[in-house]
């Protein structure tokens, strides 16, 4: 059997959950290796070695050493194309540049604001830090643009980038899930119906079932 | 062969990370100019071609696409045989250009892009730079260029040994960025400068540039 691939971060951390979501999709074994952010060991030498710019998650499999969660995804996707989740990536160029178009939608105008609201709403408070009601405020305006835009997409398709999960849909599952499941922001998704009804059947899937239930089991105690 | 078009502005960073990737192919297309001043890009007809009304959008023949990185990323494969090889055939090594890719988009262009639009865009719409803004910004992308220092003091381009997308993809707002006070953090960092020497001077990027005048 392979050896498993590993992956450096907290899963409570969104870009380290998109990626496991990604391995559970795929049946890829990984070892999940904590990092103690709280202690600073992103920041320290030993890390910046795999991630120079000190953020979580880091990725190796064999020999090849990577970060940035979407690239993970599309390298374990591609790599592992023939198991698990065969359509998550795929199986054409038209599927693949249109799968291509609503993952770069994910990055460039979902997850800025969504990640800035999750921030301000979810982890502010608990690292006991003062909420900027500013960035809120411009935060949820700005996706609120975007849901609407995917509401009329969802109301045509399926899935965002056609009739099937693929890495697009599941690119916003971290984010989403603080969202809906911490703060009262969890409205903008499930009142609108299309986005609604996504929302439902992406965040019911046994993969993301797994995740979420990784980022609730108890931190790995230190040495 | 299918007509490829590209809507856009010719001075819109992600309309010329498009333009940029269609003449290192080679590839012949139309380019359909959007009127942004006259808000084009939230017509109904455009918004047909990218919901979120903004530039670019781009056309194969029946195939509609829009996000800059997509596009070019589908150009480079659908056309992995024409110009400027761009990806790399070798999965891991094309792993490595991906990891730069992203790089671009989530640590670079956040930064440079709201730089382009402090120091260069703000005074086209007769707006005022903000000295503070354009102060942290550059404290921010000077972070990032250290780390794209040590990076290419190992690698001769971002994404490997031969120029590609990860690099490309930096060329828009470097361009801009270059006629304003923030060139100095690129020739501060010889590599870096090196490195953006090197990707400036490529011929298809002049072509790219000639597109503004006229």
């Amino acid at each position: 059997m392979a050896t498993p691939v590993k992956v450096y971060g907290p899963p409570m951390s969104t870009a380290v959950s998109r990626v496991l979501a990604c391995l559970l999709e795929k049946d890829v074994n990984f070892q999940l290796i904590p990092v103690d952010m709280s202690k600073g060991e992103h920041k320290k030498p030993d890390y910046l070695k795999i991630q120079p710019f000190g953020q979580v998650p880091s990725f190796q499999d064999e020999s090849i050493s990577l970060f940035e969660s979407r690239a993970i995804c599309r390298y374990v996707s591609e790599k592992y194309a023939n198991q698990g989740n065969k359509r998550l990536y795929g199986t054409n160029p038209l599927e693949k540049a249109s799968i291509e178009q609503w993952l770069e939608a994910e990055g460039q105008s979902f997850n800025p604001p969504s990640s800035a609201l999750v921030f301000q709403l979810a982890f502010a408070p608990r690292m006991k830090l003062k909420q900027d009601l500013g960035v809120i405020k411009q935060s949820e305006e700005k996706l609120a643009k975007v849901l609407d835009v995917y509401e009329q997409r969802l109301g045509e398709s399926r899935f965002l980038a056609g009739d099937e999960f693929t890495l697009a849909d599941l690119s916003h599952l971290p984010n989403t899930q603080y969202l809906v499941s911490v703060t009262e922001k969890g409205e903008m998704f499930t009142k609108r119906k299309n986005v609604g009804r996504w929302w439902s059947e992406i965040s019911g899937r046994d993969s993301w079932k797994k995740v979420v239930a990784l980022q609730k089991a108890p931190p790995p105690k230190s040495a | 062969m299918a007509v490829l078009k590209v809507h856009g502005s010719p001075f819109s960073t992600a309309a010329m990370r498009v333009v940029a990737v269609l003449y290192e192919k080679g590839l012949e297309f139309e380019f359909v100019p959007i009127d942004m001043k006259a808000g084009e890009h939230k017509s109904e007809a455009f918004l047909a071609l990218n919901p979120f009304g903004q530039v670019p959008a781009f056309e194969d023949g029946d195939l509609k696409l829009f996000e800059s990185r997509a596009i070019t990323q589908y150009i480079a494969h659908e056309y992995a045989s024409k110009g400027t090889q761009l990806i790399c055939p070798d999965s891991k090594k094309m792993a490595i250009m991906s990891v730069w890719m992203e790089v671009e988009a989530h640590q670079y262009d956040p930064h440079a892009g709201k730089l382009c639009f402090e120091l260069f865009f703000k005074a086209k719409f007769g707006m005022t730079t903000d000295p503070a803004a354009v102060e942290d910004l550059e404290g921010k992308l000077g972070k990032v260029l250290d780390v794209y220092e040590a990076r290419l003091s190992q690698s001769k381009y971002l994404g490997g040994d031969c120029f590609g997308l990860a690099d490309l993809h930096h060329l828009p707002t470097l361009h801009y960025l270059l006629g304003t006070s923030a060139k100095k953090l690129f020739d501060s960092r010889p590599h870096v400068s090196a490195w953006v020497v090197d990707i400036t001077a490529r011929p298809a990027w002049a072509k790219v540039i000639a597109m503004q005048k006229s």
